[in-house]
C-alpha cells in the first residue's frame, strides 16, 4: 500500500529539467503568396513612411520651420504639414490616441489581429531582419544546419555572422537616426550628426533606439508577441465569433494522409482530409506554431501559412484555402451543408465605427474652426481687490495674448462688466481712451498686466462678471474670456 | 568536517556543502557565475569611485579624485553660465532709463519677471507676496503713496528707506502727542475727530468742529498741510482720501495721534545691485498705483 515515492516521479517535466522552457529557436522559411505580397508592400510603405518622412519639407513662411512633420520641443510647437500644434492644444493628441485604440478594436472585431501580422512595427521590423538573414545565410534548412553544425568556426561563416550584424545594426542605426529627425530640422540635423557637432541627446537616442531595434528585431522577435505585448490578452478579450482569424478548416483537413493514399481513399468514398501533412505551414511561421492545432495565443495572424498551404494545395491539385481568414460559425456551417456567412456590419463594429466618428469628426471640426487667436485672464489673487484713495475699486488680471497666426497683429483690449469701468495696460498708453492696443507678432505670445477700474458706488456687489475681447483690428477676429471683478 | 564534494546527496544527485541539521543536508547550489562576475566588478567599480571621485574625508578636506571633479565646481560654472546668458539682459536692464524699461515690452516683462521674485525673496514678509501690504505696512497696489508714487520715488524709496539709518534716508515722523503731553485727552479725541471729518467720515455727535480745526492748525498743517492732504516729501499721509495706512476709525486715529508714527523701510543699496533695484521699482510701480 504506502508505496515508497521515488521523488523523480514528483517533477513536473519529464526530462526533470526547470519549470521553465527555454526558447525554441524558430527558423521560419521564406514563401511567396497573396499574403506575403501584401505584407511586403506594407512594410515598404511603412518604413518609407518612416525613414523619408522628416525630409519632406512645407513652405511656412520666412523664418518658420519649413519640415512637413516636427516636433519642435524647445519652442513647444507640432508641426503636421498644414497644422500647427501649440502646447495648449495636446488634447489633439489624446484625441488621436483614443481614435487609434477603438481602430485597433474595429480591426480587431473585423480581422483578428491584423494588426499584429501586418503593421506592428515590432512585425514589420522583424520581417526585414529575416529577410537580411535569409540573404545571407540562406533559408531554414541552411540556418538550422549551420546552427547544429559543431565544426570549428569557419571564416566563411564568421564572415556570413558578421556581415548579417553588420547589417541588422545599420538598419538599427537608420531607424534610431530617423527617430531624432522628426525632432529637429532633418538636413541640418544629418550635417550635424555627420560632423559631429549634433547635441549629446541626438546620440543618445539615437543609441537608444539602435539598441532596442538590434535587441528586438533581431533576437528577441516572436518573444515580444508572445511574453512581452500585452495586446494578445486584451485582444482575446475583445474579439467575437464572427472576427476573421486565421484558421485551419479542420473540416476539410482530416485526416491527414499522403495525396496518393487520399486519392485511393477518396475513389473508394471514404471521408479523407486535404492536409498532406508537409509541415509546410509550420515551417513559414514566423511564432513557430501549427495553426492546425486551432486558434492561439502566438498567432500574430500574418496569414504566410495561407500562403505556405494555398502554394501545397495548388500543387496536389485540391482548392486552396485550406487555411484561410475564416471563423468558426463557418466550419460549422460548411460541415452542416450550409454557405459560409461573414458579417461585417454588427453592432460591435457600428459602435466602433461610430466612436471613431464622432471623435475623429469633432476633432477635425475643432481645428478647421479653432481661432488662430487666443486670450487666457488670470486674476491676481493677491490682493484681489485694490481700493484706491478716491474710494473706487481697481482689480488687477495677467493677460495673456497667443497669436498663433503667421502674421504680426495688431489687437485692441476691451473689458465689459462693472459700471463706469476703465481700463488700462501697464506699460501701455493708450490712443483711443479705455482700448488699449498692443502688437503682438506672430507666432509668440504676450503677457500683460491689464488693471480694471470703477467707481465703488456703481458696483456695490461683491463680484460681477467681466468679459475681455481681444480683437484683431486689422482682420476684425476676436477673442475672449471671462473673469470676474470683485469688489473688497 | 565531511569534504562535501564527495557527499553527494541521493535524491537530486547534487552535492552537499557538508552542513547538516537534524538531518537536513543544505544542498551546494552555488550563485550563478554572471552574478557572482557582476558582484565583484561593482566592487571594482566602487574601489575605482573612490579613486577618480572625491570620496573620502580627510581632516580639514578630503580626497580630491583623479580629475579634482566636484560638484560644487559645477554648481559654479553652471552659475556662471547663467549669468553670461542672462548678463546682456540684466545689463540692457541696468542701462535703460526707467521710464523707457516701461515702453519696452521685453524689457518690462524682464523687469517685471526679475522684480517679482526679487519682491518675494525680500519685501514680502512685510508687504505680502503681492504686495498687498497689511496694518502699517502701505499696500503698494492702490495709488496712495507716503513718498511719493512716481517711478524714481519708488527707487528711491527702495534704494535708501525710510528711517533706515541710510544718510539719504526718508526721515520724519507722526509725533506722539499724548504720550509727550503736548495735546490733552480730550483734545485728542477732538482733533481725532476733525481728521475724520477731513475725509468724509461721520464723526462723534456734538464734537466741536472749530476746536480740532484749531488743534489741527497748530499741530498738524505743518506736516500734513492746510487740508490735510499730506506730504510726499516728509511722508505724511493724506488724510482726505479713502487709504488709511493705521486704520481710520476713531480709537485707531486716537492711538495713532497719543502714540505717534514711525514705521522702517529698509535700505536695499549696497544689498541688492542696481539693476536688480530698477527691476524691483519698475515691478512696484507696475503694481497699478504708481503715478
Ligand atoms: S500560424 Fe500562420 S498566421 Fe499565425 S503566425 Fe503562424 S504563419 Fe502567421
Ligand atoms: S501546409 Fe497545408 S497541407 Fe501542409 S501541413 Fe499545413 S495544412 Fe497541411
Amino acid at each position: 500500500m504506502n508505496k515508497t515515492v521515488n521523488p523523480k516521479d514528483l517533477t513536473l517535466d519529464d526530462d526533470n529539467g526547470p519549470l521553465y522552457a527555454a526558447r525554441k529557436k524558430v527558423y521560419p522559411q521564406s514563401v511567396s503568396g497573396t499574403f506575403r505580397r501584401i505584407k511586403w508592400g506594407l512594410m515598404a510603405f511603412c518604413l518609407g513612411v518612416y525613414y523619408f518622412l522628416p525630409f519632406v519639407r512645407w513652405n511656412r513662411g520666412l523664418g518658420a520651420p519649413s519640415q512637413a512633420v516636427l516636433i519642435d520641443l524647445p519652442n513647444s510647437r507640432f508641426y503636421f504639414f498644414f497644422i500647427e500644434l501649440w502646447p495648449q492644444e495636446v488634447y489633439y493628441f489624446t484625441g488621436l490616441l483614443i481614435v487609434a485604440a477603438v481602430a485597433l478594436f474595429l480591426m480587431n472585431s473585423l480581422g483578428g489581429r491584423i494588426w499584429c501580422g501586418y503593421l506592428c512595427p515590432q512585425t514589420v521590423w522583424t520581417d526585414l531582419f529575416y529577410a537580411v538573414e535569409r540573404l545571407i545565410e540562406g533559408d531554414r534548412r541552411e540556418r538550422m544546419k549551420k546552427d547544429k553544425s559543431s565544426d570549428p568556426m569557419k571564416l566563411e561563416r564568421i564572415s556570413e555572422i558578421v556581415l548579417k550584424h553588420s547589417i541588422w545594426l545599420l538598419i538599427a542605426w537608420w531607424t534610431g537616426g530617423a527617430w531624432v529627425l522628426y525632432f529637429n530640422d532633418a538636413p541640418t540635423l544629418v550635417k550635424e550628426l555627420v560632423t559631429f557637432q549634433a547635441p549629446m541627446i541626438a546620440y543618445i537616442w539615437i543609441g537608444i533606439l539602435t539598441a532596442t531595434t538590434y535587441v528586438l528585431a533581431g533576437f528577441m522577435r516572436e518573444q515580444v508577441c508572445t511574453y512581452m505585448c500585452p495586446w494578445p490578452r486584451i485582444q482575446a478579450a475583445l474579439t467575437d465569433e464572427w472576427a476573421l482569424n486565421v484558421t485551419y478548416r479542420y473540416d476539410r483537413g482530416e485526416k491527414r494522409t499522403s495525396v496518393k493514399k487520399a486519392a485511393e481513399l477518396r475513389a473508394l468514398g471514404e471521408q479523407v482530409g486535404d492536409c498532406v501533412d508537409c509541415y509546410q505551414c509550420v515551417a513559414v511561421c514566423p511564432t513557430g506554431i501549427d495553426i492546425r492545432n486551432g486558434p492561439q495565443m502566438e498567432c500574430i495572424q500574418c496569414g504566410l501559412c495561407i500562403d505556405a498551404c494555398d502554394n501545397v494545395m495548388t500543387k496536389i491539385g485540391r482548392p486552396k484555402r485550406l487555411i484561410g481568414y475564416d471563423n468558426d460559425i463557418n466550419i460549422q456551417r460548411r460541415q452542416e451543408g450550409k454557405a459560409p456567412i461573414y458579417r461585417i456590419v454588427r453592432p460591435r463594429t457600428i459602435v466602433y465605427s461610430a466612436i471613431i466618428a464622432a471623435i475623429g469628426g469633432f476633432m477635425i471640426y475643432t481645428l478647421a474652426t479653432r481661432s488662430l487667436l487666443d486670450v487666457n485672464v488670470l486674476h491676481d489673487r493677491n490682493p484681489v481687490a485694490v481700493k484706491l484713495s478716491d474710494g473706487s475699486i481697481r482689480n488687477a488680471y495677467t493677460v495673456r495674448l497667443l497669436n498663433k497666426s503667421g502674421y504680426d497683429r495688431v489687437i485692441a483690449i476691451d473689458a465689459n462688466g462693472p459700471a463706469n469701468a476703465t481700463i488700462h495696460v501697464i506699460g501701455v498708453d493708450s490712443v483711443t481712451p479705455d482700448r488699449p492696443m498692443i502688437v503682438i507678432p506672430r507666432d509668440s505670445t504676450s503677457e500683460l498686466r491689464l488693471l480694471v477700474t470703477a467707481p465703488a458706488e456703481n458696483n456695490t456687489e461683491k463680484s460681477v462678471p467681466v468679459r475681455f475681447h481681444v480683437t484683431d483690428i486689422g482682420l476684425g477676429e476676436v477673442a475672449s474670456a471671462t473673469d470676474n471683478f470683485v469688489s473688497p | 568536517m565531511t569534504d562535501h564534494h564527495s557527499d553527494i546527496d541521493s535524491v537530486t544527485g547534487k552535492s552537499t556543502t557538508g552542513h547538516e541539521w537534524d538531518g537536513i543536508k543544505e544542498l551546494n547550489t552555488p550563485l550563478p557565475r554572471w552574478w557572482v562576475i557582476s558582484f565583484y566588478l561593482t566592487i571594482v567599480w566602487a574601489v575605482a569611485y573612490w579613486i577618480v571621485y572625491p570620496a573620502w574625508p580627510l581632516i580639514s578636506s578630503n580626497t580630491t579624485g583623479l580629475f579634482g571633479y566636484s560638484s560644487r565646481a559645477d554648481v559654479a560654472v553652471e552659475l556662471a553660465n547663467l549669468e553670461k546668458i542672462r548678463g546682456d539682459k540684466m545689463a540692457a536692464l541696468g542701462k535703460a532709463s526707467l521710464a523707457d524699461i516701461e515702453k519696452d515690452p521685453a524689457l518690462l516683462a524682464l523687469a517685471r519677471a526679475k522684480g517679482k521674485t526679487v519682491f518675494g525673496d525680500n519685501c514680502a514678509p512685510c508687504h505680502g507676496s503681492g504686495g498687498a501690504g497689511a496694518k502699517g505696512y502701505p499696500n503698494l497696489n492702490d495709488d496712495d503713496w507716503l513718498w511719493g508714487g512716481t517711478l524714481d520715488q519708488i527707487m528711491q524709496t527702495i534704494q535708501f528707506g525710510a528711517r533706515s539709518g541710510h544718510a539719504k534716508a526718508h526721515e520724519g515722523q507722526m509725533l506722539a502727542f499724548g504720550k509727550d503731553g503736548v495735546l490733552k485727552a480730550d483734545e485728542i479725541v477732538t482733533v481725532a475727530n476733525y481728521v475724520r471729518s477731513l475725509a468724509g467720515l461721520p464723526t462723534r455727535k456734538g464734537f466741536d468742529a472749530a476746536k480740532g480745526e484749531k488743534i489741527f492748525a497748530e499741530n498738524c498743517v505743518a506736516c500734513h498741510g492746510d487740508g490735510g492732504q499730506g506730504n510726499p516729501s516728509m511722508g505724511a499721509p493724506n488724510l482726505t482720501d479713502k487709504i488709511w495706512l493705521y486704520g481710520s476709525d476713531e480709537a485707531a486715529l486716537i492711538e495713532t495721534i497719543s502714540q505717534g508714527r514711525a514705521g522702517v523701510m529698509p535700505a536695499w543699496e549696497g544689498r541688492l545691485d542696481p539693476a536688480t533695484i530698477k527691476a524691483m521699482a519698475v515691478y512696484v510701480h507696475s503694481l497699478g498705483g504708481g503715478k
